[in-house]
């Protein structure tokens, strides 16, 4: 989109000659006021206008679309949107979500740790665990861990080639749920270790020297110091990180596990004619969850942002307000000239 | 060990022959130097000559090489175990730096805690205060450097000079025995500088024993008890501010001061 302000700026200053004499006018009336004291005029920008009314006329198309399309049959989308079995689902999504979200955290939080840590043993293990889990497909770790209690039926906890001091009785301990949520847990504490990792060196070394030189305890130097300031850095890269979890959960539905996607998929395939508004269900179901997370990411990073800057973001509220009085304030302004 | 009994009691500072080295690059090269109990020394020196690694030698920031640094009769960082030193644990060594003041040249204040926080985090942290006790003794400090009305807002929204000063309240919340100064005038707008030295003035005449690194001479000759030049990881030459400022004995001394003055 091109644009030449100097026409318009041109185009602006000439035609009203009459409202805005030049100072050196001679028949300029007496009660004008200087030129110094005059509102400036905001530049006129034509090729803004002509993009955003394109934009308008394919989102206007691509909604009637949407709507009107018998191919979505949006009557079929209503009736199964809350059904039972639906809401089954996503309830399994949002626990699946839950507990490997903590745990992966955790359990990134651990790793970075020994990331970072003064040990080569740690750190290698730390390494070595990263790049396995990253290098795995999540859906080959599902489908190892689903297939683990037949190659294992008991596992135990004790020395190796020594004697055991726990059994579990694998076939029973690992419901699909449990499957589930290790194999997420897994592959999410690996991104989450360089999240964390990645947060906790973007700390200033300096920090780092404070409170070590006030003699602060390590633990506190770590929990009061340090991490409240790595968690401005971390917490978008984690949120992005649980949006993909969110969506990674419905690849359960391979270990026999019915989420949301999985609940769309059996009713798809019991129902084939509705497959594309179940599909939509799923779509918007998806779509609300990644809102939710986003507006709380929002709200943490302002908390977290206290004294990193000046003056904290408004919330939209704010700054819905700040527009409408922005607005008022214009338009009596134009109403008065 | 004497670990405790120290606070509030202005320390005795040695150190015996310390050598540091990154690699092959030597930074000090044998640095013996004692701070009398309430004392002001200030070390004056081009860049490169090592006066900030030593002050950070003093507080166990940076382990010598060799040589070692004790403050009233203890040693900092290491034990002695029969003829030889061993490294003490970092819960230990981090008990010792809580008994030596810091104050760094960019402030190093803590973003996320307001003023008062900054002040009272330590002595909480170290057990020293409960946490009604360390917010009063940080107020009370904070008055004492001239920023009362400041306790509430965030380090970022205060002017460097007022965060230096923040950062002498939260070394003084220890109550240290000593306090190293590493140029804290350096990182300021020169009108801003002022402010800053008279908190330091302040403090040289209440009896603390202070280390300071700076580049302002004028500001030495006023306060200092004794002037420490040093240059290429030694020391040059020490004395009273008259004499090494004014009538220097070494000509690496008069060279420096020629250039600076």
């Amino acid at each position: 989109m091109s644009e030449s302000p100097g026409v318009a700026v041109s185009a602006e200053q000439a035609p009203p000659a009459e409202a805005i004499p030049r100072p050196d006018d001679p028949a300029a009336p007496a009660d004008q006021k200087p030129l110094a004291a005059q509102r400036v005029l905001p530049i006129r920008r034509p090729g803004r206008w002509i993009a955003t009314a394109v934009v308008l006329v394919v989102v206007a198309q691509i909604i009637h679309g949407l709507a009107t399309n018998p191919f979505y049959q949006w009557d079929r989308f209503g009736y199964w949107f809350l059904r039972p079995t639906i809401l089954d689902g996503l309830l399994i999504t949002l626990e699946v979500t839950l507990y490997s979200a903590v745990l992966g955290l955790v359990g990134g939080i651990l790793l970075a740790l020994a990331r970072l840590s003064r040990s080569p043993v740690l750190r290698a293990v730390s390494w070595v665990y990263i790049w396995l889990f990253r290098s795995v497909p999540l859906i080959v770790v599902l489908l190892f861990l689903y297939n683990f209690s037949a190659l294992y039926a008991t596992l135990s906890l004790g020395i190796p080639f020594g004697p055991a001091f726990f059994t579990f009785d694998e076939s029973r301990l690992a419901t699909d749920m449990v499957v589930a949520v290790i194999g997420l847990s897994l592959n999410e504490a690996a991104y989450a270790a360089e999240v964390v990792r990645g947060g906790i060196l973007s700390v200033d070394q300096g920090q780092h020297e404070a409170a070590s030189a006030l003699g602060l305890p390590k633990r506190y130097q770590f929990a009061k110091i340090v991490f409240p300031q790595a968690l401005r850095s971390i917490t978008p890269n984690y949120v992005n990180q649980l949006i993909g979890l969110i969506k990674g959960t419905s690849l359960v539905f391979y270990v026999s596990l019915l989420d949301l996607f999985g609940s769309v998929q059996s009713m798809g395939s019991t129902y084939p004619g509705d497959i594309v508004p179940l599909l939509l269900v799923a779509t918007v179901w998806y779509l609300i969850l990644t809102s939710v997370v986003s507006v709380v990411q929002f709200y943490v990073e302002r908390y977290y942002a206290r004294g990193a800057t000046r003056t904290l973001p408004p919330t939209p509220l704010q700054k819905l307000r700040a527009g409408v009085t922005d607005l008022r304030a214009r338009i009596r302004k134009e109403a008065a000239v | 060990m004497t670990a405790g009994t120290l606070d509030d009691t202005a320390a005795t500072v040695e150190v015996h022959d310390v050598h540091k080295w990154y690699g092959a690059h030597r930074v000090l090269n044998g640095v013996d130097l004692t701070v009398r109990p309430g004392e002001v020394t200030v070390i004056l020196g081009p860049s490169g000559s090592g006066k900030s690694t030593l002050l950070r030698v003093i507080n166990h920031l940076e382990k010598p090489e060799i040589g070692h640094v004790s403050l009233n009769g203890e040693l900092i960082g290491v034990r002695r175990h029969g003829d030889r030193l061993k490294e003490l644990s970092e819960r230990v060594i981090l008990t010792q730096r809580s008994r030596i003041g810091f104050v760094f040249q960019n402030f190093n204040l803590f973003p996320h805690l307001t003023v008062l926080d900054n002040v009272a985090a330590a002595p909480v942290a170290t057990g020293k205060l409960g946490k009604a006790q360390a917010l009063e003794l940080a107020r009370e400090l904070l008055g004492r450097v001239g920023l009362a009305d400041k306790v509430a807002a965030y380090p970022r929204q205060l002017s460097g000079g007022q965060q230096q000063r923040v950062a002498i309240a939260r070394a003084l919340a220890l109550r240290p025995g000593v306090i190293l100064f590493d140029e804290p005038t350096s990182a300021l707008d020169p009108e801003l500088v002022g402010e800053v030295l008279a908190v330091i003035k302040d403090l040289a005449g209440s009896g603390t024993t202070l280390v300071i690194v700076t580049h302002e001479i004028g500001f030495a000759r006023e306060i200092a008890d004794r002037v420490v030049f040093m240059d290429d990881g030694r020391i040059v030459e020490q004395g009273p501010p008259a004499e090494v400022l004014d009538h220097p004995k070494q000509e690496r001394t008069k060279d420096f001061l020629s250039k600076v003055l």
